[in-house]
């Protein structure tokens, strides 16, 4: 978002901050590589759990320039880049991001890394389901016995993600049991922790809050669960030929950065309470060619 | 940044820092503040700055709310017309108005896509000052009109009788309203420094990865520790916030005079 402030600052110069009414800091004027700043929106989850202060802080130092994150869920994310408000989306739900490349607004779309979703309650676990194999059956007897569960119900990507498993568990959720409270993850484990209700969380959520009274009931495949519990975060640039006030070079440079073995390195070496919370997955020595294309996309189309 | 605000404002709130860093301000390095900046600089840097992010944007809005708002109590308040009680109503709705309604509009404003795109504003500390303003502005025009209509009748009319001038009477009618006035401006102040729901819309919570706050103030900083749990932190950022508008108000009150 800086090529238009450095355009207008040379048109315009300090006229832009004074129409708007208010003095700023903001630089106008035209800035070398090192004083731009890339905006990033992104997932409460990589930000809460620290990584996102981690990795940023070694992208400025690698390359000068600041990244501003502003963690939002996936489905205001990717909004919020829609409108041409953001220079890269770091978010975890492949259903949106891939409705986000067939529109058009996201360009070399990278996979980066993941780590899973556990189901969490109560350690007097009512529904009975600690241990299961099979989160649709947990969420199936969770939703028999009518034992509270608490809902993201943002259109994040841990929302998207529990909206399919109560798909495939063939349940539409409903009733008292269950309560949308339309916030972030760690909102929404306060209130599962305070009220003895289950949820849906991913791990490096989880973990980074110890302090919450819940205990892990099902595992995600990190530790022999179910694939479908699977938290796969992936990295897209705004389409620069949509909105051409992106700044796409520094965009690039930021995914270059965390997909290289050094930006892997840092994923892969964050730690919380001796807990590795995310795994990289963007370097391989037979890449996956479907992480650059929506989903079932063919060339011969 | 998990241990780093926790340990950071508990240890500032053990020392008093809320006073030391005021003072430090003004030269004076008071012993909490020297004790916290030698142990803990890090973290002292985030916290300040958020301070000094609320404080830019809440009253500079505020600034220019005054700007804006006396102006338009004075114009209501000298004049009668057809409608006025309309218009009185419609600011009073405006005291009212909420928030995050307000952080909603003027994100469609200052969006790439909104009327005011072009100028880049959003996640910026200009576009949390133009929702604080669109806050704050009502408030302070309700009240300081209802301050100066409150001034007797009998106090202009003497004014006039006096032989003043238009401009004597408004002067006077200030004078006699200015406690009215300054509780006005200062319930603007608390409106905007104490409301979440725009800034956190259009100023996106932002801080750098070193810790300094770009669009992060002390509201949204509350918001973000409870999200993580953190209840005592989010809570000592709380006491901040309060000692600060406290003391605003304590140096505004004394600044203004008292009643005569």
């Amino acid at each position: 978002m800086i090529q238009r402030r450095e355009f207008l600052g040379v048109l315009a110069g300090g006229a832009t901050l004074a129409v708007a009414g208010c003095a700023g800091d903001d630089s106008t004027g035209p800035a070398a590589v090192t004083d731009e700043t890339l905006t990033l929106t992104t997932t409460t989850s990589t930000y809460d759990t620290g990584l996102l202060d981690e990795v940023n802080a070694a992208f400025t130092d690698e390359f000068g320039a600041a990244v501003e994150a502003v963690a939002q869920g996936t489905g205001a994310a990717l909004e919020t880049a829609r409108n041409g408000d953001s220079d890269v989306v770091m978010v975890h739900a492949r259903s949106l991001e891939d409705e986000f490349l067939r529109e058009g607004y996201g360009v070399n779309r990278r996979d980066l890394m993941f780590n899973d979703f556990v189901v969490v309650g109560p350690p007097s676990d009512p529904a009975g389901i600690n241990g299961m194999d099979s989160v649709t059956e947990a969420f199936r007897r969770i939703a028999e016995t009518e034992s509270p569960f608490i809902s993201r119900g943002d259109n994040s990507g841990t929302h998207t993600k529990e909206l399919t498993i109560w798909e495939e568990a063939g349940i539409e959720p409903g009733g008292e049991w269950y309560s949308e409270t339309g916030t972030g993850m760690g909102e929404a484990l306060n209130q599962a922790n305070l009220s003895g209700a289950y949820t849906l969380s991913d791990r490096g959520t989880f973990i980074s809050r110890s302090d919450a009274n819940l205990d892990i009931h099902v595992q995600g495949p990190i530790k022999g669960g179910p694939e479908l519990l699977a938290n796969p975060y992936g990295i897209i640039a705004v389409n620069p030929a949509v909105h051409e006030n992106v700044n796409y070079d520094l965009a690039m440079a930021y995914i270059g950065f965390l997909t290289s073995p050094q930006g892997q390195r840092i994923i892969e070496n964050y730690t919380v309470d001796g807990n590795q919370l995310f795994f990289p997955r963007a370097l391989s020595e037979e890449p996956d060619f479907q992480q650059y294309v929506p989903e079932g996309w063919r060339s011969d189309r | 940044m998990e241990v780093r605000s926790l340990t950071m404002v508990e240890t500032a709130l053990g020392l008093g820092m809320i006073d030391g860093w005021l003072l430090a301000e003004g030269g004076t390095h008071l012993l909490g503040e020297a004790l916290v900046a030698s142990a803990l600089p890090f973290e002292w840097t985030y916290i300040r700055s958020i301070i000094a992010v609320s404080l830019y944007v809440s009253l500079t809005a505020v600034l220019l709310s005054t700007l804006i708002s006396l102006p338009i109590a004075m114009l209501i308040g000298f004049s009668e017309f057809p409608g006025k009680g309309g218009i009185v109503a419609a600011i009073n709705t405006g005291m009212g108005f909420p928030s995050v309604v307000v952080g909603l509009i003027v994100l469609f404003a200052v969006s790439n896509q909104g009327p005011l795109g072009q100028f880049d504003l959003i996640f910026t500390k200009q576009a949390m000052i133009i929702s604080q303003v669109i806050l704050a502005a009502p408030v302070i025009t309700g009240v300081s009109l209802a301050a100066v209509t409150s001034v007797e009748q009998g106090v202009r009319d003497a004014a006039y009788a006096a032989g003043g001038t238009k401009l004597d009477v408004a002067l006077i009618t200030i004078k006699e309203a200015r406690y009215g006035i300054l509780t006005g401006v200062l319930a603007g102040l608390g409106r905007a420094i104490s409301e979440v729901g725009s800034v956190l819309i259009v100023g996106g919570n932002i801080a750098r990865a070193d810790g300094t706050s770009v669009t992060r103030t002390l509201t949204t900083a509350i918001q973000l520790e409870a999200r993580q749990g953190r209840f005592r932190t989010a809570l000592a950022l709380g006491a901040v916030l309060l000692a600060l508008v406290l003391l605003i108000n304590g140096l505004v009150l004394r600044l203004g005079g008292g009643r005569t």
